[in-house]
């Protein structure tokens, strides 16, 4: 893992100091709020519906087992006892009082972690791929890539004030697992003809009240050109981005507006007077930034592991767990572990401070000490040996982590929604809670197979529900809790946008709203075999508008 | 006009606070000041001010309530959640301890 040098750790160390003082002088009287909420912005202190919350970033999703027990350790000491993992790769705390916040930023910076850019119009955490580094199917190493974003990216003093906040995102293969295509700027990595790693280059992309899809603006850039590349990008949108309208800043409606071909035409003008200057990648840098990411010292093992097929073939939670929970992994006998943070009826991407010293401990007892968060707001371990799949297995029940549902239809994303935030319209976990419960037979979850259920309690859709199979947006109408249902909308390699059902329905009827778009599927469906949004694209939105409305 | 009164935050912890009819600050709507005519929430929301402008409110804002026997009571799920706390976690915020 990538470790901080002394400029980070000095500059982190004094921006703590710093702001330890402006909470002191807020406090005393001496700052009004209008002066000081840019400066806590600036370090991740929001004000949400019932208390302060604070967002820490985790750069793109990737913590060791020493930082997870250090985030449960604030989690109880500075807070109520949990904290709330986030599609930004990201963690909320919740509760945390004012005058503890430089402590709680301190207690970060002692393990390399910050809060700064998780708010303003600035270049926000970097989304990325959390199987990266093990993914079978990977081109490679998106960390690399991520991390030497984040160096360019820190503190970038042209790109601090920009019209709106902008979000990057890095996938190591063809297949998307970081949303590139819902970003301001979305990176694939590929290889050229001879074999040398670079990027497909999307931008504009977004949700929020004006859902876009990205764009291609290069088939290919080499990855020494990356960061004068991203600045070229930056620096057109900074110009030319919309500054007088809130909803019409982001780079999606700069894009929409200018055109693609007219866009990347501006980008390449403006690349042209940078790309052999100082923001080349010299060479070394990327090697240099790669041995960060070295490998860890895997055991030369055999694929086939018979061991573990006596455990499945013995054990049916277990068998259930490693069918939906576990993937491969590009090393022979090793596999990757997505650790659920969706309990049947429970709050999507809450940890409590036990959970996350118990994951830090498997991390450490079972992996190398290594753990990611998802964008679908769960944890990772990203090196287990199958032959330990089923001691890890067991400490994640004894934990109550062992629910056996990634990706499937009790897996949702939520939004904190109306329980927490200030901008929400209407709630978005009970609804989740409501789906959960609904689904939580294993063998009927199993029987409907892979499908993406998420949930916005608010138009900005940080729950993504834009880019769900099954969309759901909750809206405020005349102070009753209303959720649309959007049907088609993907969020990988062929994203694609929902489309809208039609009416609203209301609390009562949300879950069972859901359950008959589920049974539309399963009574369409060409076999088992024939995912959710295959069927969808097949079908169209009819046979489920009808069924949804029947009764109307 | 409709019964109104005035909420905040807390410098202190960002919770949620009500505007009293002696210019304190109650957790609870129950004790807050109901404006009833335009001239009593100007009233109230020139007092709110002064205590954002000292620094131990943030962000004051005037919403309608319902009144039973002259206490007031929240009107929508967003103003109901505030006086209780999230509703998915009943432990926690002020209705944990009133529970």
């Amino acid at each position: 893992m990538y470790r901080y040098d002394e400029f980070d750790h000095t500059f982190v160390t004094q921006r703590v100091a710093q702001f330890r003082e402006q909470v002191a002088r807020r406090i005393a009287g001496e700052l009004t709020e209008d002066e000081f909420k840019p400066l806590r912005l600036m370090n991740g202190l929001y004000l949400q519906l019932h208390a302060y919350m604070l967002r820490v970033a985790i750069p793109y999703g990737t913590l060791s087992s020493r930082q997870l027990r250090q985030l449960g350790y604030i989690a109880r000491r500075y807070d109520r006892g949990y904290g709330h993992f986030t599609t930004r790769q990201n963690i909320q705390f919740n509760w945390p009082t004012l005058k503890d916040v430089p402590d709680i930023l301190a207690d970060l910076a002692a393990v390399e972690m910050h809060a700064i850019q998780t708010s303003g119009n600035c270049i926000r955490n970097t989304t990325a791929d959390a199987t990266a580094g093990v993914a079978a199917d990977e081109v490679a190493d998106s960390r690399i890539y991520c991390e030497i974003i984040r160096q360019w990216s820190t503190l970038h003093p042209e790109f601090s004030f920009l019209p709106r906040k902008f979000k990057i995102a890095v996938t190591g293969s063809g297949r998307d697992r970081a949303v590139t295509a819902a970003h301001d700027i979305g990176l694939r990595l590929k290889l050229d003809a001879d074999g040398n790693p670079g990027f497909e280059v999307l931008v504009g992309g977004g949700q929020g009240r004006t859902p876009i899809l990205a764009v291609t603006i290069r088939e290919f850039l080499p990855e020494r050109h990356l960061l004068s590349y991203l600045e070229a990008i930056l620096r057109v949108y900074n110009q030319l981005g919309r500054r007088d309208n809130i909803y019409k800043a982001r780079i999606k409606i700069l894009v929409r507006e200018t055109g693609r071909d007219e866009f990347a035409r501006l980008v390449e003008e403006e690349w042209a007077h940078i790309r052999d200057g100082e923001l080349r990648l010299p060479d070394g840098e990327i090697e240099r930034i790669q041995a960060y990411f070295a490998p860890p010292a895997y055991q030369a093992l055999d694929d086939a592991c018979p061991e573990l097929a006596v455990q499945r073939a013995g054990n049916r939670a277990f068998d259930a767990w490693v069918g939906s929970n576990v993937e491969a992994h590009k090393r022979p006998g090793y596999a990757v572990v997505t650790i659920s943070l969706k309990p049947h009826g429970g709050i999507p991407g809450d940890a409590s401070a036990e959970q996350m010293e118990a994951v830090a401990d498997l991390a450490d007892r079972y992996g190398f000490g290594e753990i990611r968060v998802t964008y679908k707001q769960n944890l990772l371990l990203p090196d287990i040996r199958k032959g330990d799949l089923f001691a890890l297995w067991q400490g994640l029940v004894a934990a109550g982590l062992a629910t056996a549902n990634a990706h499937r239809v009790t897996d949702i994303i939520a939004c904190p929604g109306l329980d927490y935030c200030n901008l929400a319209n209407a709630r978005a976990i009970p609804v989740a809670q409501a789906i959960s419960e609904r689904f939580a037979d294993p063998e009927r979850e199993r029987a409907i197979g892979n499908v993406t259920v998420n949930i916005s309690g608010c138009i900005n859709a940080c729950a993504h529900h834009h880019v769900a199979n099954i969309g759901i947006l909750g809206v405020d109408k005349k102070g009753k809790e209303f959720y649309q249902v959007t049907l088609g909308g993907a969020a990988d390699e062929n994203a694609a946008i929902g489309d809208i059902v039609g009416p609203a329905f209301d609390e009562d009827r949300i879950a069972d709203a859901v359950e008959t778009v589920v049974d539309v599927y399963l009574a369409e469906r060409r076999g088992a075999d024939e995912p959710f949004i295959d069927t969808y694209r097949r079908i169209g939105l009819k046979p489920f508008k009808e069924k949804l409305y029947a009764a109307h | 006009m409709p019964n109104t009164a005035i909420t905040a935050n807390r410098l202190a912890d960002g919770f949620v606070i009500y505007l009293t009819a002696d210019g304190g600050w109650s957790e609870s709507l129950a004790d807050a000041a109901v404006a009833t005519s335009d001239d009593e929430l100007e009233g109230l929301q020139a007092v709110a001010e002064r205590a954002a402008r000292a620094g131990t409110v943030i962000a004051p804002y005037a919403f309608d309530v319902e009144t039973d026997a002259g206490r007031p009571l929240p009107r929508g799920r967003r103003e109901i959640l505030r006086t209780l706390g999230p509703s998915v976690r009943t432990d926690l915020g002020y209705q944990a301890a009133r529970s």
